[in-house]
């Protein structure tokens, strides 16, 4: 029997154990949630270990699939920010119903998620793409009960089907002109013709709707405010991360002969997301689509890293997800909280928010100054290292663009601390009561966002396994 | 041999003690025994530092140490000093302990506040012993949101707008730093001062980035045009806030522009018209809108343009005089809006007014508070025997010595300032101070054994600079003459 194949698919087969044991214990006799939650927690937490143990390169089924540290430690982050999400969620799920689908759903997308990540061939890409995007649908409508979650997992779905086709047919055109599905080879045949173009700008689009970069957006607010918190948090961070993982996968490895093409796509895409999230961002009163817009926001500041096509712009998207898995989950478990126990998800509820959760109120605190960017949070390094990449290329232009836009979002992430500790309000939010769970996930993403900015071995060893142009 | 790092440990240490506290009681005596400890470290700090330069140690910094912190971006850790460093950390930790004496009774969520107060001063420690310009940044970043916090939960009036006011105007500044700062980064591949002084920036590099790093940091000295968060931001502050702003947070900005001219000295040079003119403006726009105050502290906030306009003068004129000046001005003024917004902070205390006209005859009930009050206005119109005299004057007398019309021309306009200034500090502090007192304030009690203490210490400060000038010449000359040995490298090319 070939090991190989176990210890390269590791990740996935534990993941698709997890799925089936689910499936079991869903048929089997009737077992309390909290136990099943603290089961899924652990196994998912067996599985992040799992990550840890060997890293070695290779490629299973004819180089469809491969592996190697890289692409091992992203599935890493995923499953980390899966873990997170999944504590934070105890509150909201304890007294579901349906707890174990909303598990086999997300646990689903994320399998496809690790596939699209080692993908090796378009084909497989796009299986794992496609694994990765109907499940999420179906959990954002999770609250059965309400509209809203309906109204966003028909937006989901019918954009995501829509940038599928886009995909699809630019994967087609390039079929057509380089003769293969397979990345190694499709990059000897790029030699820049129209149609391969063409090609290339049909899968870029297809990749903007997924990482909702601008103009390519409209559908992730209203996604965001309607879905659950906890499919929320997994579409803007897990989900995100999976695809620009990918996306810098496909673009240094194979659009190798486009760079210059694709440098000037970013850039203009870059900025665009930038300042259309910053300009929405700044007049939202629901917390969630804040978040959303804020999301967009930091897709730009990540695509200026990309752009840079070196070792040092992978390093700082991948450094700058895991700040953004910490920054991000700690907002999103704030709120998922206070959501789950109170029902209220607007900004302008917050206020007064310090005097009854000064606890909460300092995690939320802590996690919006580390999307915002202010030291000595990681967010700072993680924003400022983005920059220095983009930086590395020369064109100064888009740096002063995006540094006089972190000033803008500096306005919005400010407007709700001091909501937090600056206004009044008669009828504060009361005390919240938070599980043991997420509060150990919450203080997870604290310790987080300060030790990954600080401690500078973290940066250092994600550079030292990052790959350049 | 000294370790930087204790400047910062300590402060952290005491943050940390502070978070675990309980009641005010022990929140304040944390909080004043750790800047205590302080006061006595730089204390000791000058001691060796001066052992050294008497041994003979004429490196340009002493103390350093460098140790790698992103290795892979070429980010150290690097820090040491110079004089004029020093002489920042000095003025710092003297603020800081009166800056908390005079929060001593502060029981509206103290912990928060004196964590915020002990951290904030930490980031102006970093800031100041850093030669890496990144570790640089980030103590200047770290210094900010402190700010914004203690303005909006603790400031008074309009605070949450001054607050987010002074938040993304700093903010904004530190971007333009930012820009500025990686224009040098990807032309030298280091953030390392020493290295770049050596290596030298090119000219071109220079001339387009030495704008964005030199009003980046103007923004936090009040450079006009892009003054407007002081007045606001000082008046809401609560009054140790204050102290800390005008006293410790406006002299990141001076020190900084004071930096960034000796690393791109090509664009300083060329730009140099331009920072006297916005300076000189400073200067005048400054006296003339205090004039206009009715306001105790926004007086005292005006006056702070004004006279920070004097330190940018200073570094705009170039020469080993006018730089001597600006490092002395930065250090004076500091201790002198300090200690008016101390006393500003103890009237405000017990009569609850800052209006001008509401005030009158202090004098009678608070002898000490007044006398305090006096002695802060007298430096800041520049009497001899204060501080102020010797800054402005050493400031002018560098400036005079540009021989240039036009620049003559704003040291003479500048110069004339100072009449507007003893025009509006005599008639505040005749008001305030002198004439009849109402009824009401004339029961008020004088100042408490913090107040006299957090007074006393910073007028010896004032006193020493005002009647030995020699002294801190002695500690900064030697640096001043490294930046001038940076500088000329130019101005003889030329």
């Amino acid at each position: 029997m070939n090991y190989t194949i176990l210890l390269h698919l590791r990740q996935e087969l534990m993941l698709a154990a997890l799925i089936f044991l689910l499936l079991f214990i869903k048929l089997g006799k009737e077992r309390s949630n909290e136990s099943i939650l603290n089961f899924i927690n652990i196994g998912l937490l067996v599985n992040l270990g799992a990550g840890f143990c060997c890293h070695e390169t290779g490629e299973l089924f004819n180089g469809m699939f491969n592996t190697n540290t890289i692409i091992v430690f992203e599935k890493n982050l995923l499953n980390l920010a899966a873990l997170i999400i999944s504590m934070q969620s105890y509150a909201w799920l304890k007294n579901n119903d349906n707890m174990i689908e909303f598990y086999l759903l997300t646990f689903t997308s994320l399998l496809g998620m690790f596939f699209m990540i080692s993908s090796g061939n378009l084909l497989m890409f796009y299986l794992g793409l496609e694994m990765s995007t109907i499940p999420l649908a179906a959990a954002a409508n999770f609250d059965l009960t309400k509209r809203k979650s309906s109204e966003a997992a028909m937006k989901l779905i019918l954009s995501s089907a829509f940038s599928s086709g886009i995909l699809l047919l630019g994967i087609s055109f390039l079929y057509g002109t380089t003769g293969t599905l397979n990345f190694s080879i499709i990059t000897a045949h790029i030699n820049g013709n129209p149609l391969q173009l063409f090609a290339f700008i049909l899968l870029v689009t297809g990749f903007a709707f997924k990482i909702s970069a601008v103009p390519f957006h409209l559908w992730t607010a209203d996604v965001y405010e309607g879905s659950p918190v906890a499919v929320t948090s997994f579409l803007s961070v897990i989900s995100k991360a999976a695809v620009l993982f990918t996306l810098v996968n496909i673009l240094y490895k194979v659009f190798t002969p486009l760079a210059h093409t694709w440098y000037l796509i970013l850039v203009v895409l870059a900025a665009a997301t930038i300042l259309i999230g910053n300009l929405f961002a700044l007049r939202q009163d629901n917390f969630k689509r804040f978040l959303a817009f804020s999301s967009i926001a930091q897709v730009g500041f990540i695509l200026i890293g990309i752009s840079s096509s070196s070792q040092a712009g992978t390093a700082s998207l991948i450094y700058f997800v895991l700040i953004y898995i910490f920054s991000n989950l700690a907002a999103f478990g704030v709120v998922s909280v206070v959501s789950a126990l109170t029902g209220k998800e607007k900004i302008s509820d917050f206020k007064g928010f310090y005097k009854t959760n000064p606890m909460l109120s300092w995690v939320l605190t802590i996690a919006l100054f580390s999307l915002a960017g202010v030291p000595p949070t990681a967010g700072f390094f993680g924003k400022l290292f983005l920059m220095m990449a983009g930086a590395a290329k020369g064109n100064y232009g888009i740096i002063i663009f995006a540094a006089l836009n972190m000033v803008i979002s500096f306005y919005y992430y400010l407007s709700v601390v001091k909501a937090i500790f600056m206004d009044e309000n008669p009828h504060p939010i009361q005390k919240i009561a938070v599980p043991t769970v997420s509060k150990i996930a919450m203080y997870l993403c604290v310790i987080g966002i300060i030790a990954t900015g600080l401690l500078s071995m973290v940066y250092d060893y994600i550079h030292s396994i990052s790959f350049g142009l | 041999m000294m370790n930087l790092t204790l400047l910062i440990l300590i402060p952290l240490l005491t943050a940390v003690l502070i978070l675990l506290a309980k009641g005010l009681q022990q929140i304040r005596v944390i909080g004043l025994t750790g800047a205590f400890a302080q006061l006595g470290l730089t204390g000791w700090l000058l001691k060796s530092f001066l052992a050294e330069r008497a041994a003979g140690n004429n490196a340009t910094y002493l103390f350093e140490s460098n140790q790698t912190w992103f290795k892979a971006l070429n980010i150290n850790y690097h820090i040491g000093i110079d004089g004029i460093a020093l002489a920042m950390i000095l003025l710092t930790s003297v603020i800081v302990v009166a800056g908390i004496l005079v929060s001593w009774s502060m029981d509206k969520l103290s912990k928060e506040y004196f964590f915020l107060l002990v951290l904030l001063s930490m980031g102006a420690y970093g800031f100041f012993i850093s030669l890496d310009l990144f570790t640089l940044f980030f103590f200047l970043e770290v210094a900010v949101i402190p700010k914004f916090l203690l303005i909006g939960i603790w400031g008074s009036g309009d605070r949450t707008k001054s607050a987010m006011k002074l938040a993304l105007m700093l903010m904004a500044g530190s971007a333009l730093v930012m820009v500025g700062l990686f224009g040098i980064y990807y032309n030298i591949q280091s953030f390392d001062i020493v290295q770049i002084t050596q290596q030298g920036i090119p000219v071109g590099v220079q001339k387009f980035f030495f704008p964005f790093a030199f009003l980046g940091f103007g923004v936090f000295a009040a450079l006009f045009p892009f003054h407007t968060w002081v007045p606001d931001g000082h008046a809401s502050a609560p009054t140790a806030a204050s102290m800390f702003l005008a006293g410790i947070s406006m002299k990141l900005g001076g020190y900084g522009c004071l930096r960034i001219a000796a690393l791109m000295p090509d664009a300083a040079h060329t730009y140099s018209w331009i920072i006297i003119l916005l300076a000189t403006i400073a200067i005048i726009y400054g006296a003339f809108a205090t004039m206009m105050q009715t306001d105790l502290k926004y007086i005292n906030a005006y006056s702070s343009i004004s006279h920070c306009g004097f330190v940018i003068l200073g570094i705009g004129m170039m020469n080993k005089t006018s730089i001597n000046g600006a490092v002395i001005q930065m250090v004076s003024h500091g201790l002198m809006t300090a200690l008016f917004f101390a006393a500003i902070g103890m009237i405000y205390s017990r009569t609850h007014t800052r209006i001008v006209a509401q005030l009158g005859g202090l004098l009678k009930a608070m002898p000490f508070i007044s006398t305090v009050f006096v002695i802060a206005g007298l430096c800041s119109l520049g009497l001899p025997g204060f501080s102020g005299f010797v800054a402005e004057m050493t400031v002018f007398m560098g400036s005079w010595q540009n021989p240039d019309g036009a620049y003559r021309l704003a040291t003479v306009l500048s110069g004339a300032s100072i009449v507007v200034t003893a025009v509006y500090i005599l008639r505040a502090t005749g008001r305030a101070i002198m004439g009849p007192i109402s009824a009401e304030h004339a029961l008020l009690a004088d100042a408490s054994w913090n107040e006299k203490l957090a007074a006393v210490l910073l007028i010896a400060g004032i006193l020493l600079i005002g009647l030995a000038p020699f002294l801190i010449n002695h500690l900064i000359m030697p640096s001043t003459d490294a930046i001038m040995v940076q500088m000329s490298k130019v101005i003889v090319a030329k």
